[in-house]
């Protein structure tokens, strides 16, 4: 090469590239090399959260199921504590799931195959946490419920891939399986109705399925950058709007009040917890301020539940923390090192 | 100034990919390199921000959506600045390595960064460096290549950077396999991959100026380089045909309703795009120098009509998904690099950023463009009514555009200070 870069011959070039790329990579490898050291540290000393031994101790009494995110060996696993202590040791089960709900008798994993490409899967588990049988998935987990009576399951997964580079576009795909085995369809195909019209849009989407019953469940839909609670019938294949702006609704146990993410005029990406009370039509602002982008879940008929990541950067750990139904109070850390809680009552 | 490999009489036995690279000027391939380096830095981030957003940072994947179209704006205004900027000052190296630095920077910045603000803050910081370095990078190609091997030039520029894409998630998936929840450890790895590559463009790439000699375009002067005779005709057609580009997302999204396949697979369709563009980019270049670029970039249009219809129809299987695929590749083959090649030959070497500038931002607009008003008919008429819409306007579009671009690769020598005249090759 006969021209001169910067002064330097091709030479002096050369070499100054090399030491560039070396301390580059070097330090690069230095970073990722540490935190394989620290990850395997924290792995062998567990110190992440206390456990207990006794699973089916706690399986017997009101529990909480949850995600395990306390970093070390049990990352990722399922975990169980009792109602009655929910900050004491926990049950670390063998199934790890990114998203779990639980009955009494059965729970929903929905978990990762982790690899050059990265597939899901559904899998129903038995009382002890071994697979029962395969659900379809498709997508990207999102949210995942069972009926009380635990004969119906619900899964919302993302299916436009990791991308959503092109403004306004997303698309959610909601399935109703019975957890015999039988898919019952995706609700995302059943007419919506808004004020007496049927909303035909076909960027319609639908998530975020809570059950009331057998055949009636509750849900959010969106289209043309609107949301609605919806409450819909598996019988009459119909879901109908009850109110604007509410997502990933969560019905109390006394089936009297549906807890959810409302957007308002918060920016982008940001949401409030509120509960509305399905028979007078009024809503409660909680006083979680944080943003929440999940799911809720009701602890008893006057608290509700969910996760919220831990602040700080790189962290793939999260807390379950509680707020009074009724606006009052303050939020409580309930459960450290947690995500994706279900009550088993 | 020229870092040629040119083939030897005696390489007549030489296969014709390997003519093809050698015959492209060392400072392109360098080029490639950088791009290459810099793709896979920045595709290790892109694949995994969302995860992380969502997972790490507890954000709603539809946020960072929402704010992705603002920034394709600002990019685009950056890249005409860019491209000025480098004609300007006459060593577009330099606006180049500022535009991979600032992204480079962006990746370490990824690392403190928590909550929404700070990371679109980052994210925006990354998207001006690429919008920043596109127009003076692809100035210095052609100021490298002899005219009648721009399009192969740029092909393997292309070829390079999309292979860069293609390695990038691999990376990131690899590393997260290793060291489970460390996306710290991809940020670190990413700006290493970053670093390397501003150092071969800082230390290995010449510093060529665009147009030895020439006097300094003022701003007046780039102005009517770029509004002049030369450029209206390519202009109006890449806005025309800008304007009939849906993003590609739309394809995948009606290809993944379609059966289950391809929505379990849904990531593998970029990489199926990816891999036929990387496959296609040389050697659509070649023919672009041999036929014409205009007529290759008309083609790939064809190309672009074949997956519209192809995607319109109710199930094809896996086959009909691969085929769309294929088409898209080719349609990126046969007008991205091709595009750049066709306007660096129109411009006066001297505002050739600047050209080329224009012409890029006139395609993201157009197509961005095209994106929202494609969105708007899906919700109002779904998405099969809308597409056959857009088919049967590129349809249209098409021959206008053959004819906007007649003769195009065929200037008259006294539009092209500084540049070889007589165009095509036999």
């Amino acid at each position: 090469m006969s021209g001169r870069v910067g002064g330097l011959g091709p030479r002096a070039r050369l070499t100054a590239l090399a030491v560039v790329l070396l301390v580059a990579f070097l330090g690069a490898g230095g970073y990722v090399w540490q935190a394989r050291q620290e990850l395997s540290a924290v792995g062998a000393t567990a110190t992440g959260a206390p456990t207990r031994d006794d699973l089916t101790v706690v399986r017997d009494v009101p529990h909480l199921v949850f995600r395990n995110t306390a970093l070390g060996a049990d990352y990722g696993r399922v975990a169980m504590v009792p109602l009655s202590a929910p900050a004491g040791p926990r049950a670390v089960t063998d199934a790890a799931c990114e998203r779990v709900y639980a009955t009494r008798d059965e729970a929903i994993c929905l978990s990762a195959d982790r690899g050059l490409l990265t597939t899901y899967r559904a899998r129903l588990l038995g009382p002890d946490w071994s697979v029962r049988r395969d659900l379809p998935l498709v997508g990207t987990p999102s949210r995942a419920r069972l009926s009380p009576n635990g004969s119906l399951v619900a899964t919302t997964t993302f299916v436009f891939g990791d991308s959503y580079a092109n403004p306004g576009q997303f698309s959610t795909r909601t399935v109703i399986s019975r957890t015999s085995g039988a898919v019952l369809g995706d609700v995302e195909r059943f007419p919506l109705v808004v004020d007496g019209a049927e909303v035909t849009a076909v960027d319609k989407n639908l998530w975020g399925v809570t059950f009331a019953d057998d055949d009636r469940f509750y849900a959010t839909a969106a289209s043309g950058g609107k949301t609605w609670l919806v409450e819909g019938s598996l019988a009459a294949r119909r879901v109908t709007a009850l109110r604007e702006d509410a997502e990933c609704p969560s019905l109390s146990p006394d089936r009297t009040r549906i807890a959810f993410k409302k957007h308002g005029d918060l920016p982008p990406g940001r949401w409030r917890l509120a509960v509305y009370d399905l028979a007078t039509g009024a809503e409660t602002l909680l006083a979680e301020t944080r943003s929440v982008d999940d799911q809720v879940e009701w602890l008893d008929d006057t608290r509700i539940i969910y996760a919220l990541p831990r602040g700080g950067a790189g962290t793939a750990t999260s807390d379950i923390w509680s707020s009074p139904a009724d606006g009052r109070g303050a939020p409580e850390l309930l459960v450290s090192d947690a995500w994706s809680p279900a009550v088993v009552r | 100034m020229y870092v040629t490999l040119r083939d030897r009489p005696d390489d007549a036995g030489t296969s014709r990919a390997r003519l093809a690279v050698r015959r492209v000027s060392a400072t392109v391939v360098l080029l490639g390199t950088v791009s290459l380096l810099t793709d896979v830095s920045s595709e290790m981030v892109a694949s995994v921000l969302p995860l992380y957003l969502t997972a790490v940072v507890g954000l709603s994947p539809i946020a960072y959506g929402f704010l992705d179209g603002v920034y394709q704006g600002v990019s685009a205004l950056v890249r005409i600045a860019g491209g000025y900027v480098g004609d300007r000052g006459q060593r577009p190296k330099w606006v180049a390595v500022t535009g991979y630095a600032a992204s480079a920077l962006s990746r370490l910045a990824m690392l403190p960064a928590a909550g929404f603000a700070a990371i679109t803050a980052v994210v925006t910081v990354d998207r001006l460096g690429k919008g920043l370095r596109t127009a003076p990078r692809d100035a210095l190609i052609a100021a490298a290549s002899q005219p009648d091997v721009l399009g192969r030039a740029f092909g393997v520029h292309r070829a390079l950077d999309t292979l860069g894409a293609a390695i990038g998630p691999l990376v990131a998936f690899a590393l997260l396999a290793a060291v489970p929840g460390s996306y710290g450890s991809i940020f670190v790895v990413s700006f290493a991959f970053a670093v390397a590559g501003v150092a071969v463009l800082v230390l290995l790439v010449p510093d060529l100026p665009t147009a030895a000699g020439a006097a300094r375009a003022t701003l007046r002067e780039v102005f009517s380089e770029i509004a002049g005779r030369g450029l209206r005709r390519p202009l109006l057609a890449a806005a025309l045909l800008g304007l009939l580009t849906i993003g590609d997302g739309f394809l995948y999204l009606l290809l993944q309703e379609r059966d289950d396949f391809t929505a379990r697979y849904f990531p593998l369709l970029y990489v199926g795009t990816n891999v036929a563009y990387l496959a296609l980019a040389v050697p659509l270049g070649l023919l672009a120098d041999r036929v014409g670029r205009g007529r290759v970039l008309v083609a790939g249009h064809l190309a672009l009509l074949g997956a519209y219809l192809l995607a319109a129809l109710p199930s094809s299987g896996v086959g009909g998904t691969l085929a769309v695929l294929l088409l898209l590749g080719t349609f990126y083959a046969a007008t991205d690099g091709v595009l750049a090649a066709l306007v660096s030959r129109l411009v006066a070497a001297r505002a050739r950023g600047s050209g080329i500038a224009a012409a890029q931002t006139t395609v993201a607009l157009a197509r961005f463009a095209a994106s929202v008003l494609f969105g708007l008919f899906w919700s109002i008429q779904g998405p099969r009514p809308a597409l056959l819409l857009f088919a049967a306007l590129l349809a249209v579009a098409v021959p206008i555009a053959a004819w906007l671009l007649r003769g195009i690769d065929r200037p008259t020598p006294a539009t092209l200070p500084g540049t070889r005249p007589g165009g095509v090759p036999a």
